[in-house]
């Protein structure tokens, strides 16, 4: 029950002026229920990367296996596989079509096969996995606003039942709340359903928040995969790539120097606010 | 597979040609369509092969880049070179199996038709591919500006005209885009009859009128913004001006306009069939 | 009266049906007060649909208000006879990075605005270039816009603002659509600018981090000023923001959370260094 990547390589347009390796023998493999964060700056590859792993973008070389077996196989049935490895773009909500919101959802469910019943069960199911009012159903998707429609948009994947979600800058162009309110929920669903969540983000703070694990994307080419603290602790070399830990990365290594004998490794507010309140509780102790 | 069309397209380099007017490059590539069509004999066309051979010489664009520019007429070509040489009759016959004939003048009709179409092709993307769209628009809304005078609003189409140039790749990714996003959603565009495929479209062509009006109106605050009130009061950052380059360019297609009507109406040369 | 300067502002638009009749009035801005110093450096923060956007628009003279008045360096942006003039004082940078560039090759497009100005051909391409060099664009006036990233897209939107030779610019989001890098280099090239030319800023965003160098911050909810002050000031009343929808610096957050937890920390901390600094005094 996994998803993983072997020696996948691939170029653009082959052949021509505008020839372009994006790729590079990027090879991983992701576990079943796994929150897997994956960071890397414009260009850095990763939009491609996640285009592979539901068959959308064919490697130049390769293998990506799905629960075991190649995708490139002959005879493989993509389309199941878009159904089981669901991928949400960047500003999901352009892709919105139908007259109202529920018969929307019910375009990949439909597009499955189902019948009408099943296909309106899913989609009020994925609706109500994002969180979206149910007085909105049968509104115009063109009247909402913007978090509505994004929610909107992600529940047109989690209708297909997908086992793997793959969201790529969920919150792009959102407010502070509304940025939190989405991860929030794509936190809770991971934790309710047990779906492998695949998150592609700018933001360090927002990975650092919620995935287990990174895979950071550099020039086509995978250059660190770890937990966050470890990946983080990389933070001089990420900055040389146009990355950067998390701001509370920087403060903890910034009270290192002046002398704190604190854990250089917290990503969180929360991790590092311990930190920081041991050496005091350290130092209070010390005084009695 | 639309990126492939070369035809049309700007081909950024330096050139005597690319520095031209571009009002210099529309009328004389005019002129020399109409000079494809005032003769029809050898000699004329190793006139036209001539000069046409010097500008592509002169372009600095290359010749495979021009030839790539042919695919989209071949079908076309061989449509109208297969007809000519077996519709037309008339003269000797030159060959002659079942119930087709060549004859002498089909033959001649057929390669005529044929070099004439490819240096019409290549005529006119030797224009496109030396002067930017936006000379283009600018070269055509001066060459038209007489028009306004009987009401044509010039200014606006050519500059309708760059805007649609400038957006053609933004909306062609965006198609792309949607098409890629909705296939994520299991759409698929490439099985099913006709009426089937043309019903799969509908969820990629709505959002893209959609977001295509949304760009539409962004764009007409932008330009609000930037103060743009029609043509009226505007100065130019680039202006059209004639140089000396352009008037020898005017010259010396005029002379080839010229040598190539009285040679190929009076001085009477055979080779052959042709 | 400072170089923008609005009283009692009101906005309001038809609300439709379906079939389109009007089933009454919206306020998407509420009585707003501002005024802006000549010079100084000013952030709008506000959740979408807050009313920043249509606050921005009115500096502009994209909107007319529909009560009260907004005063552009002194003229009166309801009277029409002043429209062009406020639009060349007010340039504006939208959120949307290829929906503002008009021209296919960079330099064009910063020619566009003073094309329209009726600026004489020499002058204008004195502009495009000191326009371009101001904003570290200069190398690429040559390309196609379509070549460039966001940030250097958003650049050339600023430059081509420039070359109208604004005294105020007015950035409606410029920042929403772009990477972390991008963000960076929008906001170094407007505060180089800052520097170099002496002109207000008015930056609309929802990014905490690109707002600590204002002179003043504006927070708007529901069409409404709701809260004013300087970033540190605004920066210390964190439940208060976050009930407006909108969030502080990580390390502000992180000097809030000490404070909870019993640390005797100053409010309003903006910076890592200032936080590494009050820690350091604490011990």
């Amino acid at each position: 029950m996994s998803i993983a990547l072997e020696h996948v390589s691939y170029v653009y347009s082959p052949g021509t002026a505008y020839e372009k390796q994006a790729l590079k023998d990027v090879s991983f493999e992701i576990e079943q229920g796994q929150f897997v964060g994956i960071i890397g700056h414009t260009g850095s590859g990763k939009s491609t990367l996640i285009q592979h792993l539901n068959g959308l973008v064919k490697a130049t070389s390769g293998k990506i296996l799905y629960e075991g077996q190649n995708i490139y196989d002959a005879g493989y049935d993509m389309r199941k596989l878009r159904g089981q490895v669901g991928l949400v773009f960047q500003y999901p909500e352009y892709q919105l079509f139908e007259v109202d919101v529920l018969t929307d959802v019910c375009f990949g469910p439909k597009n499955q096969g189902l019948p009408q019943e099943e296909c309106e069960k899913n989609a009020r199911e994925a609706l109500e996995l994002v969180g979206f009012p149910e007085k909105y159903y049968r509104h115009s998707p063109f009247e909402l606003s913007g978090g509505q429609k994004r929610r909107a948009a992600i529940a047109g994947v989690l209708a297909m039942k997908p086992k793997v979600l793959i969201l790529d800058e969920p919150t792009a162009g959102l407010d502070p709340k509304g940025r939190d309110e989405i991860l929030d929920q794509v936190q809770k669903l991971h934790r309710e359903t047990g779906m492998t969540v695949i998150l592609v983000s700018h933001s360090m703070e927002d990975v650092a928040r919620y995935v287990e694990r990174i895979i950071v994307m550099n020039h086509g080419e995978k250059m660190y995969d770890g937990t966050p603290r470890e990946v983080f602790r990389h933070y001089r070399e990420l900055e040389k790539v146009g990355l950067a830990a998390p701001q509370v990365t920087y403060v903890m290594h910034d009270l290192r120097e002046k002398g704190f004998p604190v854990s250089p490794d917290a990503t969180t507010i929360g991790e590092a606010a311990d930190e920081i309140m041991k050496c005091f509780e350290y130092r209070t102790g010390e005084s009695q | 597979m639309i990126r492939d069309i070369t035809i049309g397209q700007y081909y950024p380099a330096e050139s005597r040609i690319h520095r031209l007017d571009p009002r210099v490059k529309i009328v004389c590539t005019l002129l020399f369509l109409i000079s494809l069509f005032i003769q029809n004999s050898f000699l004329g066309y190793v006139i036209a092969t001539v000069f046409l051979g010097a500008v592509i010489r002169l372009s600095n664009v290359p010749l495979k880049y021009i030839v790539k520019g042919m695919k989209p007429v071949v079908i076309l070509l061989l449509f109208t070179v297969v007809m000519n040489l077996f519709l037309t009759q008339g003269g000797e016959t030159l060959a002659h199996f079942w119930i087709f004939t060549i004859s002498e003048n089909g033959l001649r009709t057929s390669v005529f038709m044929a070099v004439r179409l490819i240096y019409l092709v290549t005529g006119s993307s030797i224009m496109t591919f030396t002067t930017s769209p936006n000379g283009l628009t600018d070269g055509l809304e001066k060459l038209l500006h007489p028009l306004n005078r009987i009401n044509v609003p010039v200014h606006e189409v050519a500059m309708m005209m760059s805007i649609a140039l400038r957006f053609i790749p933004i909306i062609l990714e965006e198609t792309d885009k949607i098409m890629k996003a909705q296939m994520a959603r299991g759409a698929d565009f490439e099985s099913g009859n006709i009426i089937q495929r043309a019903k799969a479209m509908i969820p990629i062509l709505v959002p893209l009128f959609v977001s295509a009006f949304r760009r539409a109106n962004d764009l007409a605050m932008a330009m609000e913004a930037r103060c743009y009130h029609g043509g009226d009061g505007r100065t130019k950052m680039k202006p059209l001006r004639y140089r000396g380059r352009d008037r020898i360019a005017y010259a010396v297609t005029l002379i080839y306009l010229v040598v190539i009507f009285i040679v190929g109406r009076y001085i009477p040369f055979k080779l052959w069939v042709f | 009266m400072g170089m923008i300067h609005a009283e009692e502002l009101v906005y309001e638009y038809d609300k439709r049906d379906d079939e389109g009749n009007i089933i009454g009035t919206e306020r998407a801005i509420d009585g707003v007060n501002i005024d802006v110093p000549q010079g100084s450096f000013v952030a709008i923060l506000g959740h979408n649909g807050s009313g920043k956007s249509t606050l921005a628009k009115h500096m502009n003279a994209i909107l007319i208000p529909s009560g009260g008045t907004m005063w552009v360096d002194g003229r009166d942006t309801k009277d029409p006879e002043e429209l062009w003039n406020v639009r060349q004082t007010a340039g504006m940078v939208f959120q949307n990075p290829d929906n503002q560039i008009i021209g296919t090759v960079v330099e064009e497009d910063v020619g566009f605005g003073p094309e329209n100005l009726g600026v004489p051909t020499d002058e204008i391409w004195k502009r495009v270039e000191d326009s371009l060099r101001a904003v570290g664009m200069l190398e690429r006036r040559k390309d196609s816009p379509n070549k460039l990233s966001g940030g250097q897209k958003q650049r050339v939107a600023i430059a081509g603002v420039l070359a109208m030779e604004p005294k105020c610019l007015v950035l409606d989001e410029p920042t929403a659509m772009l990477d972390p890098n991008g963000r960076k280099e929008v906001i170094q090239a407007v505060q180089q600018l800052r520097k170099a030319k002496n002109v207000t800023v008015i930056l609309i965003t929802h990014y905490m981090e690109e707002v600590i160098d204002a002179d003043q911050v504006f927070v708007m909810d529901g069409g409404h000023i709701v809260m004013h002050g300087t970033p540190r000031e605004i920066f210390s009343r964190v439940d208060e923001l976050k009930s407006y929808r909108m969030d502080v610096p990580q390390v502000t957050m992180l000097a809030e959370e000490l404070r909870r937890r019993g640390l005797d920390l100053p409010g309003g901390i903006l910076r890592r260094e200032e936080l590494v600094e009050a820690l350091c005094r604490l011990r």
